[in-house]
Order: structure tokens, then sequence, then C-alpha cells
């Protein structure tokens, strides 16, 4: 047979770049990304020029949250942006599309991690320098910044596993056996988790033959068929595994609590929110049809997760497991707004989410003040702080409210958009659920704060006993944790008492969401013609 | 494995596998090959060496700590894609140009040096993890 050299013209092929010139300033879009993978790798480079570690990473967060503030305010007045790698044509190409709700997110957990650097930064041994604690947190905040600010769902698995490794390495960098524990748990339920998502993945490419989101949102999101709600369904169980919704919340409290309470802050704080914030995105984002028909399970778990979350809390008496459960009851939050959807539900749903990031970290940390103050992890065991420090006690209070949700803490914002919500759907049970959730968590936090502020001393002693194991405040917390801590309480009264822009911006989030148009265009699909 | 035969042919081996790794990873971009699988075949090599000479000899061979390798490797993958900062195209866009040597023409791409940096990032990572299980084997024994 003759080998001929085929000679092709370019015309006759299909497009396969974008011809569109990138504007200098869409890089904000990537950058944030490639500042912690890069910082990252430079801190484990210098790793045992210990010195610069702290003040590198300060740097470098600093960095990329100012580029995300400019990335938030710039899709807040213009809407979304997107950048496609390799300039390859979506879906093709993976794209990064940021529109309200992934640069908001991004901005918060970037805020958390700073405040988390810097409450940790006195109590940092050089054991955990050496093994790359700064180089852990600058990936874990990549993989974390990734999910959010990614615009295709196998980018988005990808960025999940960059935040496990991370994460896992967090959790045993300090190398007690209980941390292996919690490790393992931790581990293997997550695997599990992103298992499904990949299955799930499989699955809908096979149907559709895309991964893109805003290219899902225009083929698939009226489509219900019984496929797709399978797709969907899988994406709620992996979701949901990852947000440590009910029936699949037991890891959290099992592991959060093992390592230091600085980890267990940023832990808190940003892992479960990107569950929450890839159910948002695929449930009413990507397939609104197919979760209308799973309704009634999203309900179900809101519910559930609502009213356990700070029942568990209420039952323990290791004060980070308990803080754990309140943790879990925010998702129920997350997941009552998904299940309402519509624009109050989802504004609600995202604005708890950011809430419950600054929230939680604060939270985590102030415990962590607590068990430094009274040696030990056990409620029971911790009474008297009140008079020791009432400023802990403070701090501790306004951060219990500012979770149960009550106003005119941050916390209240965010409910009030989701019984606003409930109650124009009719759902008498998810109004019940939230008000209650709210009672619950204020009596787990009064529970808490009795045992460990109020109480004269230790369980089970006379009423007048002092409790021998306190140390002054003074003596056993460094300052950097005390002045982070204080600062993210004061960030939280604050959006709490003006908490305009916050929710302007979740109501053009959305918006955003619910009607995707500008978020499909501005990804640049190359829609064939029919 | 300190058999005098694995022993003498040890270092020729990991030399040879190390070249080859290098020559695999160049081809890498239009045919089988890669910064992925090169890595492999290198990290392979040093895991080979430190069977037959000790961990602490490779660890003086090779002076770099394994674990600096990698972060190199991740620092110039990142690095690769922000060339194409100067020519208004999104990150990582393939960016080429052309030598002639002689009478054929070598081409160095931005692909090219992100492929090198996954090279380093698995030679770096597989590597630090051999050669702390070989470690734990020699405190045993």
């Amino acid at each position: 047979m003759a080998t001929t050299a085929h000679t092709i013209d370019p015309g006759d092929l299909p497009r396969a770049m974008l011809d569109i010139a990138t504007s200098l300033n869409d890089w904000v879009i990537i950058l944030p990304i490639v500042l912690c993978l890069m910082g990252g790798a430079f801190l484990l480079l210098v790793r045992e020029w210990r010195g610069a570690q702290l003040g590198l990473t300060l740097v470098f967060l600093a960095a990329i949250a100012a580029l995300e503030a400019q990335l938030f305010v710039r899709v807040l007045t213009d809407g979304p942006i997107a950048m496609t790698m390799g300039n390859w044509l979506p879906p093709f190409g993976i794209t990064f599309a940021v529109d309200v709700l992934g640069a908001g997110f991004a901005l918060a957990a970037t805020i958390a991690t700073i405040v988390v650097v810097i409450s940790y930064s006195a109590d940092t041994m050089q054991r955990e320098v050496r093994y790359g604690f700064y180089s852990l947190i600058m990936l874990l905040l990549a993989g974390v910044t990734g999910a959010f600010l990614t615009g295709d769902l196998f980018n988005l698995y990808v960025w999940f596993e960059v935040m496990l490794i991370a994460s896992f390495g967090l959790m045993i960098i300090g190398g007690r056996k209980i941390q292996l524990d919690g490790a393992v748990k931790y581990g293997f339920l997550n695997f599990l988790a992103t298992t499904f998502f990949l299955i799930g993945l499989g699955y809908l490419y096979g149907l559709i033959g895309t991964l893109n989101m805003a290219d899902i949102a225009r083929v698939a999101s009226q489509t219900n068929s019984p496929a797709m709600i399978a797709v969907a369904g899988l994406f709620l169980l992996a979701f949901g595994m990852k947000a440590a919704a009910f029936p699949l919340n037991a890891w959290l409290p099992a592991s959060y609590h093992t390592p230091d309470a600085a980890i267990s802050a940023l832990f808190g704080g940003l892992l479960t929110k990107v569950g929450a914030y890839a159910l948002l995105r695929t449930m009413v984002l990507m397939m609104p049809a197919a979760r209308e028909v799973l309704d009634p399970v999203i309900t179900t778990i809101a519910v559930a997760t609502l009213l356990l979350g700070p029942m568990g809390a209420m039952a323990q008496t290791n004060l980070r497991r308990a803080v754990g459960f309140i943790v879990i009851g925010g998702i129920g939050s997350v997941m009552a707004g998904i299940a309402i959807s519509g624009l109050f539900g989802v504004a609600g749903g995202g604005l708890y989410a950011i809430h419950s990031m600054l929230t939680m970290t604060a939270l985590y940390l102030v415990a962590g003040m607590i068990e430094q103050v009274t040696g030990t992890d056990d409620i029971r065991r911790m009474g008297g702080i009140y008079r020791a420090s009432s400023g802990l006690s403070i701090l501790f209070l306004v951060l219990v409210f500012a979770s149960a949700g009550l106003p005119p803490f941050l916390g209240f914002w965010p409910k009030l958009l989701l019984l606003q919500g409930a109650l124009l759907d009719n759902d008498g049970l998810l109004v019940a659920a939230i008000l209650i959730n709210s009672l619950f968590t204020s009596i787990a936090g009064a529970r808490i704060w009795a045992h460990v502020f109020w109480r004269n001393g230790r369980e089970g002693e006379a009423p007048n006993a002092i409790n021998p194991d306190l140390k002054p405040v003074a003596a056993a917390v460094k300052r950097p944790t005390i002045f982070a801590s204080a600062v993210l309480v004061a960030l939280i009264l604050f959006l709490g008492l003006r908490p305009n822009i916050l929710l302007e911006s979740a109501q053009i989030a959305a918006v955003g969401l619910v009607h995707p148009d500008r978020y499909t265009a501005a990804v640049n699909l190359e829609v064939p013609d029919k | 494995m300190k058999t005098v035969i694995f022993r003498t042919i040890a270092p020729s081996l990991a030399a040879i596998m190390l070249v080859f790794s290098v020559f695999v990873l160049l081809r890498g971009h239009n045919e089988p090959g890669g910064g992925f699988i090169g890595g492999l075949i290198a990290a392979s090599a040093i895991a080979i060496y430190g069977i037959a000479a000790g961990v602490d000899e490779v660890r003086s061979a090779i002076r770099v700590r394994p674990l600096n390798i990698a972060a190199f490797g991740v620092f110039i993958a990142g690095l690769s894609g922000l060339l194409s900062l100067s020519q208004h195209v999104p990150y990582l866009t393939g960016l080429w140009t052309f030598f002639s040597v002689g009478a054929g023409e070598v081409a160095i791409s931005t692909p090219m040096v992100f492929d090198i940096g996954v090279y380093l990032v698995v030679l770096g990572t597989v590597s630090a993890v051999a050669l702390a299980l070989e470690e734990t084997e020699d405190d045993h024994a």
C-alpha cells in the first residue's frame, strides 16, 4: 500500500484553541492557586532555614489574600470571569471560572488560614516546622482555593485529592498515637467519598460527554432522567460525606480533636465547607432538575443534621469533640439552603458557610486556649475560668451565640435568609428544624459555658472549691494566639453588625447560581450549530 | 541483597537507568514516555543503588535531599506556566521555540519545562519513600 503523506488544510480542522487575547487582569483567577502551590514548594525547599518559614508564609498568604480580594471585588461588580488553561477550547481545556460564590469562599478561607498561622506561630515546634508544617498549610490552601475557583468537575476532584493529602499530613504531623487513629478514620472515609465522586464523574461523562461545569449547566440542567438522578445521588453521597452531613458525619468528631487546636481550627473552618460548596455548585448550578427529584432526601438530611449536630454537642465531655458536633450542625444549615434552593435558600446556605468558616475557626482556637489554660480536654474538669479570665469567656460566648445564629452576631443573617426561604416554600419542617437547631446549639453552648466558666471548680467538688489546675491566661497562652483569635472574633462581630455588604454579595451569588447565564457566557463555550 | 554480583553490577545499572530516564523524559512529548515514567525509572535507579550500597552512600552521592528535588520540580512546573503571562495567553499555554543544530532541529518548549518539573517531582518523592523504607530495613538488620 502506498503511504502518502496526508496534507491537512488547517481550515478543515475544527478550531482547537481560543483566539481571544487574555488580559493581564484575568490572571487574578489563577495566581492565588499558583502562589499557593509554588509558595508551598518554595517553603519546602528552604525548610532548613527555619527562622524564615513563618515570615515567608505570611508574605505568601498576604499576597494571596490581596489577589483574592481584588478578584472578589471584580466578580461582584463585573460578573463571573473565566480562564481556560493552555488556551484550549472549553469544554476540552480545564476551565477556571470564578463567580461571587467561589471568590467569596476563597477569600474567607485565606483569611481563616492567616488567622490560624498567626495564632500558631508561637507554638509551632521545631520538629513540625522541619517536617514541612508551613508547606502543608500552603498545599491545603491550594486544594481548598482550587476547589472554589475551578470550573471543571474533574479538576474539582484533583483539588479534593490535593486537600486530602495535605490535611492527612497536617493531622499526623505531631506523631501521637491518637492522631494516627483519627487520621485512619478521617483518611478512609474521605478516600471513600472521593471514590464515589469519581464513579459519579465517570457516569456523568458517559451520559453527557462533558465535565465542564458551565457546559453541564447548559446541557443537563433540565434533565431528570433516572441516570442523571443516580449521578446527582452519587454526588450527594460523596459531598455529603465530605461535608460531614448526617448520617455520614461520624468521622469528623472522631478525628478533628486529635491534632493541635490550630490545625483543628483550620480543618473545622475549611474542609467541610469545601463539601458544602461542591454541593451548592452541583445541585443548584449544574443539575437543578435532578435536585428537584432528590429534594425529599436532601430535606431529610438537612433536618437530621440540623438536629443531631447540636444534640451530639450536648452529650460530649471532650471540648473539641463538642465543637466538632457544632460544626456538623452548621453543615445542616447549608444543607437546608440546598433543600430550599431558590434565591433565599442559596443565599442563606452560601452565607452560612462563609460565617461557619470564620466562626468555627475561631471557636476551635478559643477551645484550644481553654485547654491550655485548664491543662485538660475534659469539660467536667475545666471549671472556674470566668474568675481567672473574663476575656476568654466573652470570646467563647460570642462564638456560641454566633454559631447558634442569635442576633446581632454573624450567624443570624444567613439563618434569617434560610427561614425566609423556607417560609416562602411553606416548608414547616425545615422552619422548625432551623429554629430548633438554634435553640439546641444555644443549649449545648450554654452547657459548656456553665461547666467551663460559670462553675467555680471541677465537677463533683464542693461549690466553693477552686480549681487548682487553672493557669493564668497570660502564662498559659502565647500572645499571638490571643491576638489572632480576638481579631477574628472582632471581625465576626463587625460583620454581624454591618452585614449589608455580605447580604448583597450573597444575593448576587445566589442569582449567579440559580440563573447561570452569565456564568456560562463567561466560559466562552463553543456551542455547536444545530 | 549483599551478593557480590549485585553489588558489582548495581552502580553501572543505576547509571544506565539514569541516562535512560532522561531519554524517556525527552522523547515523551510526541512518543511514549514523559516526565512521570522517566522519574519512576530514575527513582528505581536510586532505589537499586540504595539496596546495593546502603542508604547513607546514596544520600551522600545525590547531595541534594530527595524532597528538595521534588519541591524544586513543583516550583519549575509552576514557573513554566507563568511564562505565558508575557504572551497574552492563559496559564500553561504551550510556547515553542526552535533551534537548528547541524542538520536537525531542536524544539524547546514550556511543556518540556513542565515535564522536567514532573520528572523531578516523581524522582524526588519516590526516592524519598524508597530511601526511607530501605533505611528502616537497615536498622532492623
